[in-house]
């Protein structure tokens, strides 16, 4: 029975180390509905999966990947702002997902788990994928650093300075559809974004560097992970939403403790 | 060794923009050489910063030709620049952003450009003419061969506009780099400035000495009221001949 919780501790704190830096950029490049949108289209990838027979995490980062080049290319028609363009995607894609897996007769998918995710649910073939794809992820983003950094203080500053945009960009991109993949069992669909966000911004009080700010977003979704996960395990209450709760209770108590500890 | 004729940038009737609208510039000739000082100035839209963003190319070129020297190393100061509060930046890490450097070449540049007791506050914090001397450190740094700076004292009060060409006119002297500085103002012109282009509507009116554009009947035309000998904060004083402004 330990086993189980272990397991799936371990799957959380792969996450939380991936959600913590990655976070800290979609907190200071405003993405967050940019990431919600890619989440949302993350259940089309499970549906096509399930009908095309494809490895279902491949399938994931494969349809987050097409749709933020979808969006990037949308984005440069001005006559749409940027959040209504975002909400058309984030919801018809999320639409055309239940409808897709409505058509796959005979199957039985555990949607609430995809939607709302089920950490207590991991299997160890999940773990190498948390961690071979978690360190991969990681890899790259240590690679690009430095440039999307620069890009995100100014991109005035990064084109004078002759740094490449749009492939540091496109990176960044494809790490978001990875880690979209990975968190969705954890938290699910739905709930993916505040896993990115909330740790990052419980972190912001209390860091005055970027790497800071990135490496206390980690300890906060490593808190939130266990704290959820301990409620899951003992009072089994639903994973996904209890480890959301926790996280948003840590962003409160360090918002109202954060003028304490900290002088800015 | 290099001439030091030699230019740095050298545009032939640069166009930019043009797609359905107006042109932001139409048919500019512009020339930087090392060791040369040339300022761009001329009233709100007439292609100041469009004209240096396009030299330096951060601006696409809609036609005309761009030469740069392959050795061109630019250090830009932008004219709008500012941090947002959810990305948490000191000064240092800011000046370390595209590269990291020893912390001694960092005191040097920070002093150089008057931050040293900045370096550990956060950008977000600072005040205007503080940031604009963390932009010239940052643009330093790279140790550039042309210093590129949009409207390098704007929004600062007399005296802080005073320090801040002081200070880049050190800068130059020490370094011995080119400038394209784009001014708001003649009266602010910087008094080792060799040439003045004066644009128009995205066309260049008149070019020369700062005299010579100060005499020239059309610069008169538009800023003819804001004239006079009191407000000129620096004079144009080498011992050097320069060709005439001609309307």
């Amino acid at each position: 029975m330990m086993a189980l919780f272990w397991s799936a501790a371990l799957a959380g704190l792969g996450l939380a180390l991936l959600a913590g830096p990655l976070g800290s950029f979609v907190v200071w490049r405003r993405m967050a509905y940019f990431g919600d949108t890619l989440a949302h289209s993350a259940l089309m990838g499970v549906a096509l999966g399930y009908l095309w027979h494809l490895d279902l995490n491949l399938a994931v980062v494969a349809v987050c990947l097409v749709l933020a080049v979808v969006v990037v290319v949308l984005r440069s028609n001005r006559r749409l702002a940027d959040d209504t363009l975002l909400g058309i995607l984030s919801h018809s894609t999320l639409s055309l997902g239940l409808v897709a897996l409505a058509f796959a007769e005979g199957l039985r998918v555990d949607l609430m788990g995809y939607l709302f995710g089920d950490i207590l649910a991991v299997e160890p073939a999940d773990l190498l994928w948390i961690y071979g794809g978690g360190a991969l992820v990681l890899a790259l983003l240590a690679w690009i650093w430095r440039p999307l950094l620069l890009m995100t203080v100014s991109e005035e500053l990064a084109r004078a300075e002759g740094a490449s945009l749009v492939r540091v960009q496109l990176v960044f991109m494809a790490l978001m559809a990875v880690v979209i993949a990975i968190a969705m069992k954890i938290v699910g669909i739905l709930l993916v974004t505040s896993m990115l966000i909330i740790p990052a911004a419980t972190a912001r009080g209390f860091a005055r560097t970027p790497e800071r700010m990135a490496a206390y977003a980690v300890g906060v979704g490593v808190l939130a992970i266990l704290i959820g996960l301990s409620g899951a395990f003992w009072w089994d209450l639903p994973s996904g939403p209890a480890i959301v709760v926790a996280s948003a209770a840590l962003f409160l108590i360090s918002h109202a403790a954060s003028p304490l500890l900290v002088r800015r | 060794m290099r001439d030091s004729d030699e230019a740095l940038i050298k545009a032939r009737g640069l166009v930019v923009g043009g797609g359905g609208g107006r042109a932001r510039l139409q048919g500019v000739d512009l020339e930087v050489r090392r060791e040369e000082l040339v300022t761009l100035v001329g009233s709100n839209g007439a292609g100041k910063s469009t004209l240096l963003k396009a030299a330096i190319g951060l601006e696409p070129v809609a036609a005309g030709r761009l030469e740069r020297s392959p050795d061109l190393r630019i250090g830009y100061v932008p004219q709008h620049f500012a941090v947002a509060d959810n990305l948490p930046l000191t000064v240092e890490r800011f000046l370390n952003l595209q590269l990291k450097r020893p912390r001694e070449s960092l005191r040097t540049v920070a002093e150089e450009a008057g931050i040293a007791n900045l370096l550990p506050r956060p950008v977000q914090g600072l005040s205007g003419g503080e940031l604009r001397k963390t932009l010239l450190a940052r643009a330093l740094l790279r140790s550039p061969n042309l210093l590129a700076l949009d409207e390098p004292a704007a929004g600062l009060d007399v005296n802080a506009q005073t320090e801040m060409y002081e200070r880049i006119d050190r800068i130059r002297r020490q370094r011995g780099c080119g400038l394209l500085v784009v001014s708001h103002d003649l009266h602010l012109v910087m008094a080792a400035t060799d040439e003045v282009v004066y644009l128009q509507e995205g066309r260049v009116s008149c070019r020369g000495t700062p005299e010579s554009v100060r005499e020239n009947p059309e610069y008169r035309r538009v800023f003819g009221p804001h004239l006079g000998p009191a407000t000129a904060v620096y004079t144009h004083a080498h011992p050097h001949p320069h060709e005439d402004c001609r309307p």
